[in-house]
């Protein structure tokens, strides 16, 4: 039994093709139930998100069930399966748990860390519960894979750092401020990225939002968004004593605050730490205030590096993540060996069972004048000969599970004896 | 003296675990490992506290005579203030720093020569122990106090260079800095004004004096009204930050050479050699 994946994601495909594949969440039941009708698969899920669409399915025969899963895809679609087939990949066995996982643990996705991608995999999953697509196999793995996202999640820092650019300001004023709570933030100008600031700021503590705008009719319009107050624009510096942020992204050419003035405000403040961020182009603040004791001043390409720093830092996450997903992945691998194990093993011994009473019988009633002493004898000597033969063999497969070869020496048995598939065995398990 | 040693080498290997769950938490940011680093402490400082003990009954006095059984003192009373402080504000990063430095200070401790000097009688009071516990107990505030300075001016530094890696992730704010730095400075202050009011009545009891111009006072005097302008500074014209943290390093240079430079480098009451011949 092998997992076996089929797929496409921003790493391998253009939105315009990702587009095209994604199945839509309402109507998973038909997609779903087609690709467990393939004769090769016999448990499906489909991960539909903007960017990744995967089929997981479980498969005895890993090659012939990535084809159909291709055909599948390109059908469903209406695509033309060969200029799919450049954007698709597909994995089996050890490389598809490992990247199911990666997936989970949001190591694949575009923005490392993000916390979406386990919900999604999440829903998948419930769709296929929903419709009955997801069997055995699939139920423990995907439940592995939630575990191991958590404990990703729990034992790395990979989302501890913000990514982006709006949030990003928060997180620097909280390196000043420490709390946010009862701050006062001024919004001077209107741009959507301080606009977007603004509500991050709301959302972690700030209490207190004033907006100003050269139009004072828009600085009303936007102070009520955020239940804040709107300022003249010609006065607003007498407010500037009051404010602890400053998000400004004017369109003037000249300075809208110099460093005289902000030294002065800083005096005003009892040097009270003073965070300010400039995203206008040309600039708002005049940099020289940024030497100020008591001013915290940047720009956007500032916040772009506490976004590349960030990054930088949940790449060195990720490689913690990488070594916890190397050790789930055997750890899940063994499970799966052992599922095949102890089925093998039974339908081994069956068959020698099986040949054995076959040939003690024949040979019994061919001799006649045996004393039932004699006869129980010769019946014990031919369960001996089979307990001794299987001995090692029986042995080496319970080892072999703990390797990677596991899965080879289970087909190299059922292919010497002829021993039936265990997939109706199903029930033995667990 | 078996038992004694044994509870010190513990002491000192309680405070280096402790230093190393302080360092870890503030490196993963996981406050888990500071609260188990709190009760590591606690049962360090009991440790210690034992071993004080053990040695007061050997030597029969207050056994904070030689360099040695000082700077164990002292980094018995910076822990032992750290926690209670902890108790009360929000400190535990400063765990990073305490723990470490109660460590370093109990190894040099070990590498000082572990003599027992036997107090004059003329000095023998009970303003002894008074004296010595309000002035390392200030002493060890102002040591918080620098380290959270120091913190401070490098965090500073990260933002206003704008490097946004490394050492600025395992900080804490401005915010909290500032506001440990004034905390211990708030306490340390009347600590180390109480220390001097009560040397100075030991003093009129052993020599008939309360001040006598002696080095040490002299450079008590000195770090103390550094300190007075500090907090002065603080309170009314508003120092705070970058300014504020400078001062209390400068003043814990002096401060540190007040208590050891005085007693190693310079002549007077207060050498811990002139403990026993006066």
């Amino acid at each position: 039994m092998n997992i076996v994946i089929v797929g496409l994601s921003h790493k391998t495909a253009p939105v315009e093709i990702r587009e095209k594949v994604a199945f839509p969440p309402t109507e998973m039941e038909a997609p779903l139930q087609q690709l467990l009708a393939l004769p090769s698969i016999s448990e499906a899920l489909i991960v539909s998100t903007c960017n990744r669409v995967e089929l997981y399915v479980i498969s005895r025969q890993s090659s012939a069930a990535v084809v159909e899963m291709r055909q599948f895809l390109a059908a469903f679609h209406g695509l033309d399966i060969e200029k799919l087939q450049e954007h698709l990949y597909d994995l089996e066995g050890t490389a598809a748990i490992q990247h199911v996982l990666r997936v989970a643990s949001s190591l694949d996705s575009m923005v490392i860390g993000e916390p979406q991608i386990l919900g999604q995999i999440k829903t998948a999953y419930g769709y296929a519960c929903e419709y009955k697509t997801a069997g055995l196999i699939l139920n423990r793995f995907l439940r592995k894979a939630f575990s191991v996202a958590k404990r990703v999640r729990n034992e790395t820092a990979i989302a501890s750092n913000a990514v982006s650019v709006s949030f990003a300001a928060v997180e620097l004023a909280r390196k000043i401020f420490d709390s946010l709570d009862n701050k006062t933030v001024l919004l001077i100008g209107a741009g959507e990225m301080c606009e977007l600031a603004a509500k991050h700021f709301v959302n972690n503590g700030v209490s207190k939002v004033l907006v100003t705008n050269r139009t004072f009719s828009r600085a009303e319009k936007l102070a009520e968004e955020f239940d804040g107050t709107a300022v003249n624009f010609d006065n607003f510096q007498e407010q500037l004593h009051r404010v602890d942020i400053v998000l400004s992204s004017t369109g003037a050419p000249d300075y809208v605050l110099n460093a005289k003035k902000l030294k002065e405000i800083c005096k005003d403040r009892r040097y009270k730490p003073m965070f300010l961020i400039d995203i206008a182009v040309p600039r708002d603040i005049d940099p020289a205030a940024g030497k100020l004791d008591c001013i915290y001043l940047y720009d956007v390409d500032d916040l772009q590096g506490v976004v590349q720093a960030n990054l930088k830092e949940r790449g060195k996450e990720a490689a913690k993540a990488e070594l916890i997903i190397k050790d789930e992945v055997a750890q899940f691998q063994s499970w799966l060996a052992t599922l095949e194990v102890k089925p093998t093993i039974v339908a081994l011994r069956q068959q020698f069972e099986q040949v054995r009473r076959a040939e003690i019988e024949r040979t019994l009633s061919s001799l006649s004048g045996l004393s039932d002493k004699e006869r129980k004898a010769v019946e014990s000597m031919s369960c001996a000969i089979i307990n001794k033969i299987l001995h090692h063999p029986t042995h080496v497969l319970k080892q072999a599970t703990n390797g990677d070869d596991g899965s080879l020496y289970l087909d190299a048995v059922r292919t010497l004896f002829a021993l039936p598939d265990p997939v109706e065995q199903d029930s033995d398990i667990e | 003296m078996g038992t004694m040693s044994l509870l010190f080498s513990l002491t000192t290997l309680i405070y280096l675990v402790a230093s190393i769950l302080y360092i870890v938490a503030m490196v993963t940011k996981k406050q888990s490992a500071s609260r188990i680093g709190r009760w590591v402490l606690l049962v360090g400082v009991i440790f210690h506290a034992t071993c004080f003990g053990v040695r007061h009954s050997t030597v029969g006095g207050t056994p904070v005579t030689s360099l040695h059984e000082s700077l164990a003192f002292f980094a018995w009373c910076l822990i032992l203030l750290f926690l209670l402080l902890d108790l009360r504000f929000r400190l535990s990063v400063m765990g990073a720093f305490a723990a470490p430095l109660a460590f370093l200070l109990m190894v040099a401790s070990v590498l000082s020569p572990n003599v027992v000097v036997q107090l004059n009688p003329v000095l023998q009071s009970w303003l002894f122990p008074v004296h010595i516990t309000f002035a390392f107990l200030g002493n060890a505030a102002f040591a918080l106090s620098f380290g959270a300075g120091v913190m401070y001016l490098i965090q500073n530094r990260m933002l206003k260079s704008k490097s946004f890696t490394g050492i600025y992730q395992v900080l804490p704010s401005l915010d909290v800095l500032d506001k440990v730095n004034y905390t211990c400075l708030s306490v340390g202050f009347p600590l180390m004004t109480l220390g001097i009011i009560s040397g100075a009545f030991w003093a009129n009891t052993a020599w008939g004096t309360y001040w006598s111009w002696d080095p040490k006072e002299t450079w008590a005097l000195l770090t103390w009204i550094l300190y007075a302008a500090l907090l002065h500074g603080r309170l009314t014209i508003g120092w705070r930050g970058r300014k504020a943290a400078i001062f209390s390093i400068v003043a814990f240079m002096f401060l540190l050479f007040t208590y050891l430079g005085v007693n190693l480098l310079l002549d007077g009451y207060h050498t811990f050699e002139a403990f026993a011949l006066l």
